[in-house]
């Protein structure tokens, strides 16, 4: 491959943005000065040039964050850098919804007008921004806003993120709950965001829940202090996992039958065997910390109120399945954790408990920690995986799953934050004490996420086996003692639950039984008052704008079904000239998107999709069902009088 | 022939038992699903697969049922194992195929697509009016500036499409991405498996994804080499000599004076094979077998265009 480079040069800020993350250039290929005396002797290129693409995102990142947005220059010198052709830094640059590849102001507050916000007042906030600031996108000086999906804060709503670039101190990023157009305008103005609060988890409000588990260190132990970590009982777990050796930590994990958090359910402990069984080297270890369900803001609160617990356990990880490295992919909306977590890496390292020679005891492993972009999608663990190798980030078709040919074609095991959170204690208590927490199937606790109308958002822990109804009391029911509509189980690709079916076990097999799924844990109420329409509007979308793209099913079925919920939601299915004139017909097609979307989509994306729409639709929330029987649609034979009697209720 | 000439016969594989529409099967291990349905001349559908090209499965048009999966699985990269149970014509198969097709045509202007996806298209039923009328085209360039992530709420009185102008920057080609259906197949022949130019590449998310040089420049100030092998892939006429195109603008462009007329390419030593397409004595376009064993269907930008110099004058 020759790099064809024949655009705008870089500036010096922009050579200096990409500089910062890379080093200098060492040679002319590289975009320095010409060296005559080496330049001619050496060769470049070939594999060690391209097998820099893996940096191709974080020096991306580097370039937005200094400039604001991503120019001509400065991605035809990170081509030349990375030795990627820059059609496809384009491809790559253009995916993700937090880089720019047009200019863009500096100062960017990202609005989150998704599910949980909407009804959390992000409405009002957007008019008053739009007031101020003109509609979103339109550049105000240096500033700027514009609309955002879940910004994982759902329990503070209405959020924002601002994205400050610059190479000031105060130029880093910044997340914002609940905000205030005021505080907004201020920001965008040249304030400094005000420093994050913590309170995500009500259980830890004296009087505390001493039955705690995974949440027992939140508001405890200080998140920036290792030695603070280790006094409430930090690396306990590795100093035991060393005792057991790879094999006893992956027999405990096995005998827990810790599930899967992430979504999917699969038993950790065949997945951990499976890699580590894997002939292959080197393994890869991948935290998956992208969470980005609409509603789900679990590992957030973990990883920002408890950081060294994930180092901990991802070297636990490590250590059992035979990996050296760790990638911990964390959300790129997440600046505090982010902070945190680098902290907690860097800690950890200047103590030995990362590195070449973890604890003294002569095994390697470290962990390296990689921003996610604004991208849903990549929270899905192909996609996520060719995210980390720089390319976009598409998900796989499987098989080959990870564990045989996962992250650079390597055996990888990759897990859920809060998967990783749960193996300290299985093997502090030994797996078998584990699984006698929670019910036969499901073991352990879980967290759930309560948010949209209810009296005490936050995430919650509790053993699996409680109740729907259990845990809607437990936050307090819904707010201000209103009616409940309907409640959302498991995000945007979850699906609502009646209340006939709130006694349902929350477990893997309860929520199964019903057709429902545990999805991340989320748990969203929305009350008398809330327009269902609109927020499965909002849902329809979110899955348009996070489809990758690249299957058809998904890439076109998301447009195809907003369009007709639109219809359905503002009555124009009847009347509207459209051939799609009925109620009926426009209900029939979304089945049929429903089903080819769940049948032949790659990834879980598209097959998730249209979830929540059905099951709104088999309850009949949107009110269609009443609508849908008056509207029976006009056939050529259809008499005048049957007409007549029908009334157009739509 | 020489005297004790090696035959050659290729790996010796493995054969698996499949059962596929209720028949028992035996295939090579490591065939695909899609091999096995050729092989026993099974029409099916696909889109962003080609012989001579690495399966992306991108377009989830040759879907079939296994039994045991959850989902449908893609026949063209999924390959046989023993036992597997193959629907190719269940319902449900079928439901999806027509989906597919009718998504794509519903958002993309198929009509210069290749004759047998017109076949499938009417096989399966499919039904483009029931998502209302086309939306309306594209700005030139404004699909290319659409940031991922964000869109225009649709108010659900048409069916949005990739409509927007031709793209014509050079004498040789022209792109014309009203007619993309997003297979990949240019992108893989630019880059990996053909061509290694990487001139354009998949830009921007989900249904405002498209196909671009960097920054969409022109295609003179990107990498390209004009070597036309995207053209050679393109399963919808999306990508089309100017040649052709000019004459299908002109109303001169009519199949039925056309012949095709294979010979091989005098440029230099390599050997390629040309397939010409002549009408009226001319040559109007040129293509390559794609079961060609030196060039797979792969020309260089002289094998493709430099054929000025043989035409009548």
């Amino acid at each position: 491959m020759d790099l064809y480079l024949k655009h705008a040069s870089a500036t010096a800020d922009e050579r200096a943005a990409v500089d910062s993350h890379l080093g200098p250039p060492a040679t002319r290929w590289e975009g320095g000065d010409r060296d005559r005396s080496e330049d001619g002797r050496v060769s470049f290129g070939g594999r060690d040039a391209r097998s820099q693409r893996h940096l191709l995102l974080p020096v991306l990142h580097a370039v937005q964050k200094r400039l604001g947005w991503i120019s001509e220059g400065s991605l035809s010198y990170v081509a030349q850098r990375l030795t990627v052709p820059p059609a496809e830094v384009y491809g790559v640059a253009t995916f993700y919804a937090m880089l720019s590849t047009q200019p863009r102001p500096c100062r960017v507050a990202h609005v989150c007008d998704d599910i949980a916000c909407r009804i959390g007042g992000a409405n009002s906030l957007i008019d008053e921004l739009t007031a101020e600031f003109g509609p979103a996108g339109t550049p105000n000086g240096d500033a700027t806003w514009i609309r955002s999906p879940c910004l994982g804060l759902c329990e503070r709503a209405p959020a924002v993120m601002f994205q400050l670039a610059g190479d000031g101190p105060d130029s880093a990023d910044e997340s914002h709950a609940p905000a205030a157009a005021n505080q907004v305008a201020a920001v965008l103005k040249g304030g400094t965001p005000a420093v994050f609060v913590p309170g995500s988890t009500p259980q830890t409000v004296e009087p505390r829940d001493s039955s705690l588990r995974l949440l027992r260190r939140i508001g405890v132990a200080d998140p920036e202090s290792l030695d603070d970590y280790r006094k409430h009982g930090g690396y306990q777990a590795l100093r035991r996992a060393l005792e057991l050796g790879p094999a006893g930590v992956i027999r405990e994990v096995t005998d827990s039958k810790l599930m899967g958090r992430g979504g999917a359910a699969f038993p950790t402990g065949v997945k951990w065997s499976g890699v580590a069984g894997a002939p292959a080297r080197p393994h890869y270890l991948i935290c998956n910390a992208d969470e980005s369900e609409p509603g789900t803001f679990k590992d957030r609160v973990l990883m920002e109120e408890d950081p060294f617990a994930l180092v901990e356990a991802m070297t636990i990880a490590g250590y059992a399945a035979g990996c050296e490295l760790g990638y911990l992919y964390l959300r790129g909306e997440y600046p505090l954790a982010t902070r945190r977590l680098t902290n907690a890496i860097e800690q950890a390292r200047a103590r030995g408990l990362l590195g070449r020679d973890v604890m003294g005891r002569g095994f390697a492993f470290d962990i390296e920690l990689r921003r996610g972009a604004g991208a849903y999608i990549c929270g899905e663990e192909t996609a996520l995986m060719n995210s980390i190798e720089g390319y976009r980030g598409e998900p796989r078709n499987k098989p080959p799953f990870p564990t045989v040919a996962g992250l650079f074609g390597k055996p990888t095991l990759i897990n859920n934050v809060e998967t990783l959170y749960n193996v300290l204690d299985v093997v502090l208590e030994t797996g078998p004490a584990y699984a006698a927490i929670g019910t036969a199937r499901s073991t352990g606790t879980k967290l759930f996420c309560l948010s949209g109308c209810v009296t005490s958002p936050g995430v919650y822990e509790v053993p699996f086996g409680t109740t729907l109804r259990e845990m809607v009391d437990r936050a307090g029911g819904v707010r201000d003692g209103r009616p409940l509509q309907a409640l959302l189980l498991g995000g945007a690709a979850g699906t609502f639950v009646p209340e006939a079916q709130f006694d349902t076990p929350l477990t893997f097999e309860g929520t199964r039984e019903i057709g429902a799924s545990l999805g991340s844990g989320v748990i969203m109420l929305f009350d008398d008052q809330v327009d269902l329409v609109d927020i499965l509007s909002r849902v329809a979308a979110f899955f348009r704008d996070e489809s990758c793209g690249q299957c058809v099913p998904c890439r076109v079925g998301t447009v195809r079904q907003e369009e007709a919920l639109v219809r359905l939601g503002t009555g124009r299915s009847k009347g509207s000239g459209h051939p799609n004139g009925s109620i009926t017909a426009d209900v029939e097609l979304l089945a049929e998107l429903s089903l080819v979307m769940k049948d032949a989509s790659i990834c879980g994306l598209g097959q998730t999709a249209p979830a929540a729409l059905q099951s709104a639709l088999a309850l009949d929330l949107l009110g269609v069902g009443a609508r849908g029987a008056a509207d029976t649609s006009p056939t050529p034979e259809s008499s005048t009088a049957e007409k007549q009697r029908t009334p157009d209720a739509s | 022939m020489r005297r004790n000439a090696p035959v050659m016969l290729g790996a010796i594989r493995r054969m698996v038992d499949l059962e596929l529409d209720g028949e028992q099967v035996r295939a090579p291990e490591g065939s695909t699903i899609l091999d096995v349905c050729r092989e026993r001349g099974i029409d099916t559908p696909t889109l962003c697969y080609l012989d001579n090209l690495t399966p992306v499965n991108a377009c989830r048009v040759c879907m079939v049922e296994v039994d045991g999966s959850r989902v449908l699985v893609p026949s063209c990269s999924r390959r046989v194992e023993d036992g597997m149970v193959v629907k190719t014509d269940s319902e449900r198969v079928r439901h999806s195929r027509k989906m597919v097709l009718e998504l794509l045509a519903s958002s993309t202007d198929m009509s210069l697509a290749e004759d047998a996806v017109h076949r499938w298209m009417d096989s399966y039923g499919v039904d483009v009016k029931r998502y209302g009328p086309p939306g309306p085209s594209a700005a030139a360039g404004e699909r290319d500036r659409r940031q991922a992530g964000h869109h225009h709420v649709p108010d659900g009185l048409s069916a949005e499409t990739v409509a927007q102008p031709v793209k014509i920057d050079n004498e040789l080609y022209v792109r014309d991405y009203a007619r993309c259906i997003l297979c990949y197949k240019c992108v893989e022949a630019c880059g990996e498996d053909a061509q290694n130019t990487f001139a354009i590449a998949v830009a921007g998310r989900g249904f405002d994804a498209t196909i671009a040089t960097e920054f969409d420049v022109v295609l003179p100030d990107s990498a390209c080499v004009y070597c036309g092998n995207c053209i050679g892939v393109c399963p919808t006429g999306a990508l089309m000599p100017k040649s052709e195109y000019d004459m299908r603008q002109a109303g001169t462009w009519d199949e039925s004076r056309q012949a095709q007329v294979t010979t091989v390419c005098t440029f230099c030593g390599v050997g390629c094979n040309l397939e010409l397409t002549t009408q009226d004595n001319r040559i109007v376009r040129v293509d390559s077998p794609i079961d060609h064993s030196v060039t797979h269907g792969h020309l260089c930008i002289k094998g493709r265009f430099g054929y000025e110099h043989v035409q009548p004058r």
